[in-house]
């Protein structure tokens, strides 16, 4: 039933720091965990695996005091732990990274790191200079670049991660959990979180590192445990694995790591921006996609891509360009029209811009294709269902029913569910920015089978990804911006991951890696 | 590949690093204001031949007169700005008031309501308005925080229960002639230094305490609160309960100021301290709030109130503009926030 290598154990030579045994957790209608064990060492990093669904999130919350197992046991130090808040947790040495952003936008990031342990000066008031040269200090020990007095509201994705990173190192404790640390930040953030963790190794504390990604878990873990469906399946030296023996564990079945990239047949130029320029955020693009081409964006955080989108779609107003589709220049006042013209848009933060929490997942689904269902003002119930669980079973997702509420699904079937609303409407035009963010191996694979799919059946596909082997694997042509401009096309023949970081650093590619 | 470019570009312009002049946000709320009493200022040459402004006593009576509601309104500010919502104030300031009243009256009391305790130390009846204030915001609190009933139901409920027993304590009789230690409070200018003073101490409390950096903390993402160590439900009912404690305050100053407690009072004060919360600039989606804001926010309506008594205006169709004021000076504060994206 489970299989802790006890030789892996005794070759790290420490003892015990942080024990889990026999934890059971239920929530209503799913059994979450099913007597699952864990054991973490001082000095460890320590990699957490799984599908999503398969329980880690929730055992690293009840390790970080949120919530508290139905049954079993924690131990710190050998000694029992109860853990009832996350305050407790804190107090323990526990500290936990999120995966989803818990931050307060409307205040600094200084307020937000020093949240109910902000330093007070004699009269019991809160030193703001203090507050602002510890962060100062904090983030040059970390090489971090983001000024404390900041709104946190006005960073990026990226930046407000690197935040929570800094805030749970800040608590200086001895078990730092990091739940898809890298989800939102490009491959020089992750180099430097690594050197982060490398530093915090070498201190002697312990590191429990949840992430999807293959090459991160064999760079920096020592141990690898695996969940799946509630369950521990194994827990073994990193060394003595390889990458299909993981997947092979996680999925519980043998999957093709690679990506499903097909020939297909490419036809006419579907859109064109021409010029686009908006101020502060980019300048002077221009590219073209043709229907059956899936056209891949590429760049270090901050680039612009996701702003150029979101003024195709007629989220923002660009100040200068065009843009055409079909040839025949358009112009997008709101996103409304840009659908109409058989555009659609998923954008790159699920939670924020994405998903309707609270609902269910019909109404997820169908809320941007009512219109097309509905007669004399009210909607056509049937049809509407029925073209929902169709589409559901198409892109497989893992729901109870179309009624369940979509918070309680896992961020690779809300990924499905949100695509699938954009289906519906049988857009020609699809502009999808980082789908596969926060998504599991096997949902990540059907994700990227089906955008293969919609491309053969002729849309145009526009796909941002911070994933360079995504990005690789999916596109024929990668668009590389720099600092809010295009600094290069790299046709697929011509692809290398120096070549695209090269562009991607703002610098020029030299002779041998040009096209 | 060192270079620390794109790290800072999104950050934007407001993060430079060098110390910068930040407008404070009142000012376009204060603009608001002044532009409110000009407008009247010049209304009142042409109708009336006479000033508005000018007058000092008159601009004494308009502060005296959101005492308050203001007093209200800084308790009401740092509830909507943990994401809540008091419904039941104007309620509790009748209850406190019948409460702290009754136990102010004067031997020349021809209806005492105890006879036997006349003439009581001014601190007795003080006391006893402040402590019916906190008791009924503490139920607030625990009920919210303990039944997980919205805020707006659980003072809704408050609010009518409170009133109903104001009416029960003496059955709809007045409670008069109170003692003069008693009714100083509400004399001369006392009442605006009790609203300055409180509206000092806790915009302090807010913008200089931990407790203040929690509660903006809760209001602006309560899960991010509770999983950096926050005790969200103790938080919760001490605010609930400093909400109350003020309309206590308010309601001894009411009292004092009316020399009177009538079951009657308070009747939509707290509508008019959420409009002064909000016109202030706080949000009633939380996380978002000053109380220099609603302390603009209330002499708003003060002054409204003031300048279409000085200009004679139909005291119904003063309730008409009122409103159309309100909205007005919040969308343009809005889209002045806009512009600014």
């Amino acid at each position: 039933m489970t299989d802790h290598d006890s030789r892996a154990a005794q070759a790290a030579g420490d003892a015990i720091l942080l024990g889990a045994k026999d934890i059971c957790k239920r929530f209503p209608g799913v059994v979450a965990l099913n007597k699952v064990s864990l054991f973490i060492r001082a000095g460890e990093v320590h990699a957490l695996m799984g599908e999503n669904g398969a329980g880690k999130s929730t055992m690293m919350k009840i390790l970080a005091g949120s919530y508290v197992p139905d049954e079993g046991e924690l131990t710190l130090h050998g000694r029992p732990l109860k853990l009832k808040t996350p305050r407790q947790a804190l107090d323990c040495g526990i500290a936990m990274i999120h995966q989803e952003l818990n931050l307060m936008a409307e205040m600094t990031v200084a307020e937000n790191i020093w949240i109910g342990r902000e330093p007070v000066n004699a009269l019991g008031l809160v030193d703001h200079a203090k507050l602002n040269s510890d962060t100062r200090a904090l983030f040059g020990r970390l090489r971090i670049d983001v000024a404390p007095d900041c709104l946190v509201g006005e960073l990026s994705i990226a930046n407000r991660q690197m935040v929570e990173i800094a805030k749970a190192v800040s608590y200086d404790s001895q078990v730092l959990i990091m739940d898809e640390p890298t989800s939102a930040i490009t491959e020089r953030e992750v180099e430097h979180l690594f050197e982060i963790i490398a530093d915090l190794k070498a201190q002697g504390k312990a590191i429990i590192y949840i992430t999807h990604k293959m090459n991160e878990v064999f760079r920096i873990a020592d141990t690898i445990t695996i969940f799946r469906d509630g369950r521990h399946i194994l827990t073994r030296a990193a060394a003595q694995m390889s990458p299909d023996g993981l997947i092979a564990a996680m999925v519980g079945r043998e999957l093709n790591q690679v990506f499903p990239k097909e020939e297909v047949p490419i036809g006419e130029v579907a859109l064109s921006l021409r010029g686009l320029s908006r101020k502060g955020q980019f300048r002077d693009v221009s590219f073209d996609v043709r229907y059956g081409e899936i056209v891949g964006m590429a760049g270090l955080m901050g680039a612009g891509r996701t702003e150029v989108m979101e003024a195709l779609f007629g989220i923002e107003r660009p100040d200068a360009g065009a843009i055409l589709v079909d040839g025949k220049p358009v112009t997008f006042r709101n996103p409304r029209q840009a659908i109409q013209a058989g555009l659609a848009l998923l954008t790159e933060d699920r939670k924020k811009s994405g998903l309707f929490l609270g609902l269910d997942v019909a109404s997820n689904m169908d809320i941007a294709v009512l219109p097309n269902y509905t007669s004399f003002g009210f909607v056509r119930q049937k049809r509407l269902a029925a073209d929902c669980e169709d589409m559901s079973r198409r892109l497989k997702i893992k729901t109870p029913s179309l009624e369940e509420v979509i918070g309680n699904l896992s961020g690779g079937n809300q990924q499905k569910a949100l695509i699938a609303r954009w289906l519906l409407n049988k857009p020609r035009i699809l502009i999808l920015d980082e789908p596969t963010r926060g998504v599991d191996v096997g949902a990540k694979a059907e994700i990227h089978r089906l955008v293969t799919q919609l491309a053969r059946a002729g849309a145009a596909i526009i796909l941002i990804s911070s994933e360079l082997p995504e990005v690789m694997g999916m596109s024929d042509r990668v668009v590389v911006m720099h600092d809010g401009r295009v600094s290069g096309e790299i046709r697929r023949a011509d692809f290398s991951q120096e070549a695209i970081l090269t562009l991607a650093s703002g610098l020029t590619l030299p002779a041998a890696l040009a096209a | 590949m060192e270079s620390n470019q794109p790290a800072l570009r999104d950050i934007g312009p407001a993060a430079i690093r060098r110390p910068r002049f930040k407008l404070p946000p009142e000012l376009g709320i204060f603009g608001v204001l002044v532009a409110i009493a000009l407008t009247f200022e010049l209304l009142g040459w042409f109708l009336r031949g006479q000033s508005f402004l000018g007058n000092p006593t008159g601009l004494l009576i308009m502060i005296l007169q959101v005492s308050e509601i203001g007093l209200i309104a800084i308790g009401v500010t740092m509830v909507i700005i943990t994401g809540g919502i008091d419904l039941s104030s104007g309620s509790v300031v009748a209850l406190a008031a019948m409460v702290a009243a009754s136990l102010a009256q004067s031997s020349d009391a021809t209806r005492a309501v105890y006879p036997g305790l006349l003439d009581l130390p001014m601190a007795l009846p003080v006391l006893a308005g402040l402590a019916v204030g906190a008791t009924v915001g503490f139920l607030n609190g625990s009920l919210i925080v303990r039944t997980g009933v919205p805020a707006f139901i659980i003072t809704l409920g408050t609010m009518v229960s409170a009133r109903g027993l104001a009416k029960l304590y003496t059955h709809g009789e007045p409670v008069s002639t109170l003692t003069d230690s008693y009714t100083w409070i509400g004399a001369d200018a006392n009442p605006v230094i009790v609203f300055l003073g409180c509206a000092l101490f806790f915009h302090i409390v807010l913008r200089y305490t931990r407790f203040g950096k929690c509660t903006y903390a809760i209001g602006g993402n309560p899960v991010a609160a509770r999983v950096s160590g926050i005790n969200i439900q103790r938080h919760l009912i001490i605010i609930y309960t400093i909400a109350g404690l003020l309309t206590g305050i308010a309601a001894v100053i009411g009292s004092a100021r009316a020399q009177t407690g009538q079951s009657g009072m308070g009747v939509s004060y707290e509508l008019d301290a959420i409009a002064a919360a909000v016109i202030g600039g706080t949000s009633l989606s939380g996380g978002a709030g000053r109380i220099t804001g609603t302390v603009i926010g209330a002499l708003i309506l003060g002054v409204i109130a003031s300048g279409f008594t000085f200009l004679g205006v139909d005291s119904y169709f003063q309730e008409v503009i009122k409103g159309g004021i309100i909205v007005v000076a919040v969308v343009a504060d809005q889209i002045r926030k806009q512009k600014k994206r």
